[in-house]
């Protein structure tokens, strides 16, 4: 579904990513772990776009989107993104947050986006907020928002940044639950994480990135008990 | 110094009459002025280096001279070089709508700048557009965090409508001044008129807070 090839990204002289070569089939979870400052981040912004990568090219569904032809508003659609801080709009209700792009970029009628919304809601435990504004929200509630939000759009692909990470400790149980059960439904998913257990428990395939270079990909199980490179071993050792 | 109001009872009406012909100028040079100033924030922000000098030049020239001079030069020698008649209706609503776009497009650049960057994101992360985005997203949110120096911008042009006074539109202050030169007195009627200017003043402050109030509803 996602194909990625020889992609460097540079911020002025820094490199943040060198050469990265992979690839995300559908329904397939994927974890990409490693160091802050590694290029995790940066590598998954570079699948919708959000960042310009300097060489190399993304493939979605076959399509360049580096490619300045390709409209990348349309694949954008297909891509859900869910940020470390929710970014939720804060002047709309949970539910206008939800139903906003539905309306405004696929010309949903009022009625189909709203009942969409209000499924959504239910699957993510918060039927009760609807009419809430997100500054009334825990932050995991905000998560678990933020990926109705992203869901709404009924996107094919759903790239999480760090979702946790903003999270207090006793909160970040629910959005990992959710997250869980949207992996389970067959959806494909892209998961920054420094949450070594979901790694471990819900991904298919672990990416280690260090230093914007990708050292080692493989199943979880071979990933965190027999790490191949040393430098993930340094890694886990240091976090686990 | 004896004050004596009783004689400019009969200049009452005259001069409240001014309140309207200053309003009305005023609320037209505000909403073009607001629009204007939206317009050139939008030019300020825009990756086209070339729109945004544009904006920023535009900016200089109407924040770097006096407002009374772009008023002259509006009534007076526009006139002479394009042989139109302008009226001085028409020239106050010009000269400080288009002084006032000058300042507003700042507060407004500097409010959309304020907005969370991610903000941006989620939006472009959902494929909404550009436009779109600007339109129900960013200058909602910039709105509400500029309301209070806008508000401050109106008061300001609220204000300084007196200048109008001096190329003969009849406004409130040039009405004073008519006022006084009939009676050889000047301080009643221009105290008079100057209670007028601070209860409009009041009357905006208290719009202002109303809506700020409105806007509060989310937090």
């Amino acid at each position: 579904m996602i194909k990625v090839k020889n992609l460097h990204k540079s911020f002025g002289n820094n490199e943040v990513l060198k050469d990265i070569t992979t690839d995300i089939s559908k329904g397939e979870v994927v974890s990409i772990i490693g160091p802050s400052g590694s290029g995790k981040s940066t590598f998954l912004r570079c699948l919708n776009l959000l960042e310009k990568p300097t060489k190399g090219s993304v493939l979605v569904h076959n399509q360049n989107i580096t490619d300045p032809k390709t409209n990348i508003m349309k694949i954008r659609e297909q891509i859900g993104m869910v940020f470390q801080h929710f970014y939720l709009f804060p002047h709309m209700t949970v539910l206008e947050n939800l139903t906003y792009a539905p309306l405004k970029v696929k010309g949903e009628s009022k009625q189909v986006a709203q009942s969409k919304a209000r499924d959504l809601l239910a699957k993510v435990g918060l039927t009760d907020k609807e009419t809430a504004f997100p500054s009334s929200l825990s932050g995991g509630q905000k998560q678990r928002v933020a990926i109705a939000r992203a869901l709404a759009m009924e996107p094919e692909l759903m790239l999480f940044d760090e979702p946790t990470s903003a999270l207090d400790p006793e909160m970040v149980k629910e959005v990992l639950d959710v997250m869980k059960d949207l992996a389970k439904s067959g959806m494909t998913m892209a998961v920054v994480t420094h949450e070594m257990g979901f790694a471990k428990e819900v991904a298919d395939r672990v990416l280690f990135l260090d230093h914007g270079m990708l050292i080692e990909e493989g199943n979880p199980e071979q990933f965190f008990d027999q790490p191949k490179t040393e430098r993930a071993k340094g890694f886990l050792e240091k976090i686990l | 110094m004896n004050l004596d109001f009783g004689q400019i009872v009969p200049y009452i009406p005259f001069m409240l009459e001014g309140i309207w012909v200053t309003l009305k100028f005023v609320i037209f040079a505000i909403i073009f002025g607001f629009v204007l100033g939206t317009l050139l924030a939008l030019c300020k922000i825009s990756h086209v280096k070339v729109i945004g000098w544009l904006a920023d030049a535009y900016t200089s020239v109407f924040r770097g001279t006096p407002l009374i001079l772009q008023l002259m030069i509006i009534y007076y020698a526009v006139p002479e070089l394009v042989g139109y008649d302008i009226s001085p209706f028409l020239s106050s609503i010009l000269a400080f709508g288009l002084n006032s776009s000058a300042y507003v497009s700042e507060i407004i650049r500097a409010g959309i700048q304020a907005v969370d960057k991610g903000q941006t994101e989620a939006a472009q992360a959902l494929g909404v557009p550009y436009n779109q985005m600007m339109k129900d997203i960013i200058l909602p949110q910039a709105m509400k965090n500029i309301l209070p120096a806008l508000m401050n911008e109106f008061i300001t042009l609220t204000k300084e409508s007196a200048l109008v006074s001096t190329i003969g539109y009849l406004d409130l202050m040039r009405r004073a001044t008519v006022v006084g030169a009939d009676l050889y007195r000047n301080f009643e009627p221009l105290l008079f008129v100057g209670v007028i200017y601070y209860l409009l003043v009041m009357g905006l402050t208290i719009i202002g807070r109303l809506v700020e109030r409105r806007l509060r509803y989310s937090d």
